[in-house]
Parts: structure tokens; C-alpha cells; sequence
């Protein structure tokens, strides 16, 4: 008796509604829009997302693995991480790195917002070329801006060796002392992040109401009250975002870095290239996870600060 | 005569290729409430913005209290401004927004609570001192504009088209409660509009502006009855505008060939002579089924073309068999006109106004 409700209904109903799996892939009575619900469309997807990701998962995991080769899984173990710390040179290329983004995301920052001013405040000649010669950084391949920084800062370094001794031999000496050694490769990091900065800084500026400003004037405020009191909490959350964008494209530079630094200043992702010219071993793993997860949580920040009901809030 | 508050002499504004105010001079005395009207792009706003200092004339001066401030910055003017999207501060809170102007002079903390108090007291803001501008309605947040104007103790209040982003309820409600406000604080509020019946029903006087230049300033009744040029008389209120031509004179008016009316003799004062047009407002045409006796009266016959039915009164559109159209506002007091019906349209010669501009 049972059977037979059964045994009407299952023969209309296609395969799709009958496998549970399948079913899950492939709602069919969904809008023309609704992509995720086509299963061509979710493997292509899944298929999109494991290439992408896959190498990065593999990465995490095995630096927890047991084995000094990190070939074959053999245990769990976090003592790579241990080994990471103890290992002197990671440390201060790791340290080196961080205190290289901190430097370039103030300057960059500050820079690129102020360009962004520049270019959403003002009207004057050449002001199109300005804004593309802006933007050239961001669109130029790194390689090249890696060799145009490697001959000017090494012309520069001869240049001023001439200053060995004399009345500016001071600068030369402050340049000696960390982090002031980092300069030059934090120079050509500011140089291609401020852009980035800028680009993001300006197209929050372009939503902002410029009788805001006049009534700010209006009211008494001076220019630079006005800045500080109007226009810079709006300006806000774009100089946040830009700011760890900046960051974060400094904390895993390599070309660039590779180019500018030398024996003394080398950054995490230089130093990490070294150690794996000699084999992967699972404390670079560890040291790499440790880079991810600050990226990670940096642009985590970044993406809920952009939030565009959070942008309307402010 | 006392001393004007502001005064304007030879006020010019080009904009690259475009003069957007033409030669402008007139003086507001103190506390009169005046308006700047016209249609957009006359210039109106752009003479706003120069008495606050937002733009910087290309010629002429601006004598705000005796002193000339044409090129002062908008922070050093004894003068505040209401905008149009009030540009209220989105991140403080309402009772900050008001106290923004006097914080930036740097007044004392005291001054400025009390000061903050009776501002907010003033336009019926205290409860909401602590919100947000996102959490205030449109009407609301105009309040807000104007304590945070008012509280500033201006010499001018400036107001760029204030009730153009309210609804057409709470307008009515705003534009009574400006009035109230400048005669309580009892100082000069200039207002910008495009809205003849904002600039009728409020201000004391009116400038018409039309490309730049002042067509006439005048009081309200004044600008209705007497406007000075076909542009005014069409700007203020509805209004039928006749193409005439000037062919003599005859005792102490003109004899006038007007197109579909044939000769009228019609009252006016000073020369005229070519091309001219007859005004005459269409509550001063009168509406007969039969032709009036009185011969003194211009009557006309004409077909019912179209009724707009208002509730307490209809516009009419009639045309003559000369292909002339007048409108006729008419009472609803009894049944009122039906389209397609032939009407005689009459009116006194002393109610229409020869217009030689």
C-alpha cells in the first residue's frame, strides 16, 4: 500500500530531485540569475577555487608536518614554529619586512592621500597627465621599476660615498643605524603602493558633498579646520583601507625588494627565496603561514571597513 | 531712511565664457525678509554664494555693515548660510553640528552650551540633541541647518531654495515657521527660490532676476499688479499675455491694435509706442453667458477649450474665433463652465497693464 504514492510520483520526478547530492547541486527552479544553482557552473567554480587555493592549504598544513624532508605527511607537530623563531636570520628578515610595511604605509598613506586631494580638489594644466603619470606604478611590470630603483639607488649610493668624510658625513652615518638602513628598499615600496592608496582614497573622496566644506567655512572654520573637522573623518575609512592595502602589498613584495636590498636588509619573502633554493623544510612553512595570516587579517580589516553601510554610516 | 545692511554696487560674475550676474546693484535694508527669485540659471544662487563668500566677483563691490567684504573669506563675514542640501556634518551629532561655528572662533565651553540650548530651543530640536543626521528626517535636518546658522548670531541669514527638498505639507508648515523665526531674531534673511508663491508669501521685497540682471524689485503686491516687464508678469503668477501694437493716444490712455481684440483703449502712464503687450491676470476676466451692457467693459466671445478644476476655483481656457487664448480663473461658486460651451470674456480696460518690455 505504501508503495503506491511512491510509485506514482517517483518516475515524474527527475533524477536531480531524487539524488540528494545532485540535488544540492542543481535546484532547478531557481532564477536565471542565480548561477551558484547550475551545476556546470559550481564545478567550474569548485574547480576555480581548489586550483587557487589548494597550493595555499597544502602549504599551511605542512607546516605542521613531522618530517625534516616535508614530502610525505608523518605527524603532527608544531615545533617548525619553534624552529622558525630560533632561526636568527628568518626572525630579523621577518622583522626587517614588518618594519619596511609599517614605514612605507605611513608615507605611502600620507602621500597618496595627499595626491588624492590634489587630484579631487583642484582643477589645473596637465592635470589628466598628472593622473595617469599617477597611476603608472600601478600598471607598470614590477620587474622594470625593480631595475630603474637598483641603478638609481646604486648611483645614489656612489654619490654619496664621495661624503665618506666632510661636513655631511652625519646623513651618511644616520643612514647607517636600523631602520634607516631599510630606506631604500621602504622608497621604492612607497613608490608603487602610494598609488594604490591614492586610487582608493580618491573614489571615496568622490562621493563626498562638497557643501559640507562651504558650510564648514561658512560657520568660521579656517581651511585647515575644515580639513581636520569635515573633510578628514570622511576621508577616513578610504585612508584606512589604502593605508593596509599599502601594507599588505609591502609586506609580500618581492621583485622590487629583490632588487633594492642588499646583504644587510633582506626582507621575509628574499630571505624565504634563499632558504628554499636548498630545499623546502617545514619551519619556511611555518614562517609563510605566519605571513599569510597577518595578510589575512589585514585584509579582513581592510574589506569591513569598506563596507559600503559602514562607508554610509560615517 | 536707516543705514542698509547690505549693499551691492556694479556686482559682476563671469564664468569663463558665461556672466552669470550682470551689473547688479541694490541695497537690503535691516530685518527685511528678501528674496532672490527666478528661473534657474539666472544668476541667483551664484549672487548667494558671492554674499558668503564662496565665490569671488569678478567686478563690483559687496558692502555688507558698512564694510566692503567682496573679497573677504567666508569665515571673517558677519553672515551665515542655510544650503540647499543643508549640508548638515554627517558625523556629528546635531547638537555638535550646532555647536561646530562657535567651536571653531574658539568661544568659550559655557557660552556655547547655553548658546547650543536656545538654538536647538528655537526650531524645536532639543529632544533630538543627541542623534544623528542619519536618523533625522529631511525637515528635521533643515532645522538643524538653520540653529547651526542662527546660533552664530549673523547679521544675514542666507538661504539657498530651503523649502525645494521638502514635501509639499511640510513646506507650507516651514514657510510659516521662517517668517516667525525672522521676526523673532529680528535680523535680514535673504532667500533664494525659483518659486514665485515661496518669494510672494514670505519676503517683504522681491528681485526678479532673469540672465544675470534684476528685472524688477518690488514688493509682492507690487511685482503682481505692476510688473514692469512681460518676463515678470509671465514669471509671477498665470498671466495673458496679448500682442499689441501702439496706433495713437486718446484721452490719458493708448489706443492699441491688439491682435484678436481689435482696437482698445487702454490706461497707461508714460510713453509707449510699436510693439507692446497687453497683460491681464485671469482672476480679472469675467465669464457671461449673454454680453455685458456695460460698453466700457472689453468683451470678447470665445469656446470653452479646456477646464482645470481646482475645488475652489477652475481655470478656464477659452479661444476666440481669432485664434486667441485666455485663461480665466473663475470662483466655483455656482456651476461653473463646460468645455465646448461659447462664453462672452469681459474685463475692465483699468485691470490690464501695457507692457512696453
Amino acid at each position: 500500500m505504501t508503495d503506491v504514492p511512491l510509485a506514482r510520483t517517483s518516475p515524474a520526478l527527475p533524477l536531480r530531485h531524487r539524488v540528494p547530492v545532485l540535488r544540492w547541486l542543481s535546484a532547478p527552479d531557481q532564477g536565471p540569475l542565480e548561477y551558484g544553482r547550475r551545476l556546470w557552473l559550481k564545478l567550474v567554480l569548485a574547480a576555480i577555487f581548489i586550483t587557487l587555493y589548494a597550493p595555499i592549504a597544502i602549504l599551511v598544513a605542512f607546516s605542521f608536518n613531522d618530517s625534516r624532508r616535508n614530502i610525505v605527511w608523518q605527524g603532527f607537530t608544531t615545533k617548525y614554529y619553534g624552529i622558525a623563531w630560533r632561526n636568527d636570520s628568518l626572525v630579523e628578515a621577518f622583522v626587517n619586512s614588518l618594519a619596511i610595511a609599517v614605514m612605507c604605509t605611513l608615507i605611502a598613506t600620507v602621500i597618496g592621500a595627499m595626491t588624492a586631494l590634489l587630484l579631487w580638489r583642484f582643477r589645473f594644466p596637465g592635470k589628466a597627465a598628472t593622473e595617469g603619470f599617477m597611476a603608472l606604478p600601478i600598471v607598470i611590470p614590477e620587474i622594470c621599476m625593480g631595475v630603474a630603483l637598483l641603478v638609481f639607488f646604486s648611483r645614489m649610493g656612489r654619490w654619496m660615498a664621495t661624503f665618506e668624510s666632510g661636513p655631511i658625513a652625519w646623513w651618511n652615518e644616520l643612514f647607517s643605524v636600523w631602520p634607516l638602513t631599510l630606506s631604500a628598499i621602504t622608497a621604492g615600496h612607497v613608490a608603487f603602493s602610494f598609488p594604490f592608496v591614492a586610487v582608493v582614497v580618491r573614489a571615496r573622496m568622490a562621493g563626498f558633498n562638497r557643501e559640507l566644506e562651504e558650510a564648514s567655512r561658512d560657520l568660521g572654520a579656517s581651511e585647515w579646520q575644515t580639513f581636520w573637522n569635515v573633510i578628514f573623518p570622511f576621508m577616513k575609512p578610504g585612508l584606512i583601507a589604502g593605508a593596509l592595502l599599502a601594507f599588505t602589498l609591502s609586506l609580500d613584495d618581492f621583485v622590487i625588494t629583490f632588487f633594492t636590498s642588499g646583504p644587510d636588509t633582506v626582507t621575509f619573502p628574499v630571505k624565504v627565496y634563499s632558504l628554499v633554493r636548498r630545499g623546502v623544510s617545514p619551519d619556511v612553512n611555518a614562517a609563510s603561514t605566519v605571513l599569510i595570516v597577518i595578510t589575512l587579517l589585514a585584509t579582513i580589516l581592510a574589506m569591513r571597513i569598506l563596507r559600503p553601510d559602514k562607508g554610509k554610516a560615517l | 531712511m536707516t543705514h542698509p545692511i547690505i549693499s551691492i554696487r556694479n556686482l559682476t560674475k563671469r564664468f569663463a565664457s558665461v556672466v552669470a550676474v550682470d551689473d547688479v546693484t541694490f541695497d537690503i535694508p535691516p530685518n527685511e525678509f528678501f528674496a532672490l527669485l527666478g528661473p534657474s540659471g539666472c544668476g541667483k544662487t551664484t549672487l548667494l554664494r558671492m554674499l558668503a563668500g564662496l565665490e569671488r566677483p569678478s567686478a563690483g563691490e559687496i558692502v555688507i555693515d558698512g564694510q566692503d567684504m567682496a573679497f573677504t573669506p567666508p569665515n571673517q563675514r558677519p553672515v551665515n548660510m542655510v544650503f540647499q542640501s543643508y549640508a548638515v556634518f554627517p558625523h556629528m551629532t546635531v547638537e555638535q553640528n550646532v555647536a561646530y561655528g562657535l567651536k571653531v572662533v574658539g568661544t568659550p565651553r559655557a557660552e556655547i552650551a547655553t548658546r547650543v540650548t536656545d538654538a536647538l530651543d528655537m526650531v524645536q530640536l532639543s529632544e533630538l540633541a543627541g542623534r544623528r543626521p542619519d536618523q533625522l528626517s529631511g525637515g528635521q535636518r533643515q532645522r538643524v541647518a538653520l540653529a547651526r546658522a542662527l546660533v552664530k548670531r549673523p547679521k544675514v541669514l542666507l538661504l539657498d531654495e530651503p523649502l525645494s527638498a521638502l514635501d509639499a505639507k511640510l513646506r507650507d508648515q516651514m514657510r510659516m515657521e521662517l517668517t516667525r523665526l525672522q521676526q523673532s531674531v529680528g535680523i535680514t534673511f535673504i532667500i533664494v527660490t525659483h518659486d514665485q508663491d515661496e518669494a510672494l508669501s514670505m519676503a517683504d521685497r522681491i528681485a526678479v532676476m532673469e540672465k544675470g540682471r534684476i528685472s524688477q524689485l518690488a514688493s509682492p503686491s507690487e511685482l503682481y499688479e505692476q510688473p514692469v516687464s512681460r518676463f515678470v508678469a509671465d514669471f509671477i503668477g498665470k498671466v495673458n499675455l496679448i500682442d499689441a501694437e501702439v496706433v495713437g493716444t486718446a484721452d490719458g490712455g493708448l489706443l492699441c491694435e491688439a491682435k484678436g481684440l481689435g482696437r482698445v483703449t487702454l490706461p497707461h502712464r508714460g510713453h509707449a509706442a510699436g510693439a507692446v503687450a497687453i497683460a491681464i491676470r485671469p482672476e480679472k476676466l469675467t465669464l457671461s453667458a449673454e454680453q455685458p451692457r456695460d460698453d466700457k467693459l472689453v468683451c470678447i466671445r470665445g469656446k470653452v477649450h479646456d477646464v482645470a478644476y481646482f475645488g475652489d476655483t477652475s481655470h478656464v481656457s477659452l479661444v476666440t474665433p481669432s485664434g486667441l487664448e485666455l485663461l480665466v480663473n473663475v470662483q466655483n461658486r455656482k456651476a461653473g463652465a463646460t468645455r465646448g460651451e461659447e462664453l462672452w470674456v469681459s474685463w475692465a480696460p483699468e485691470a490690464t497693464l501695457v507692457l512696453t518690455q
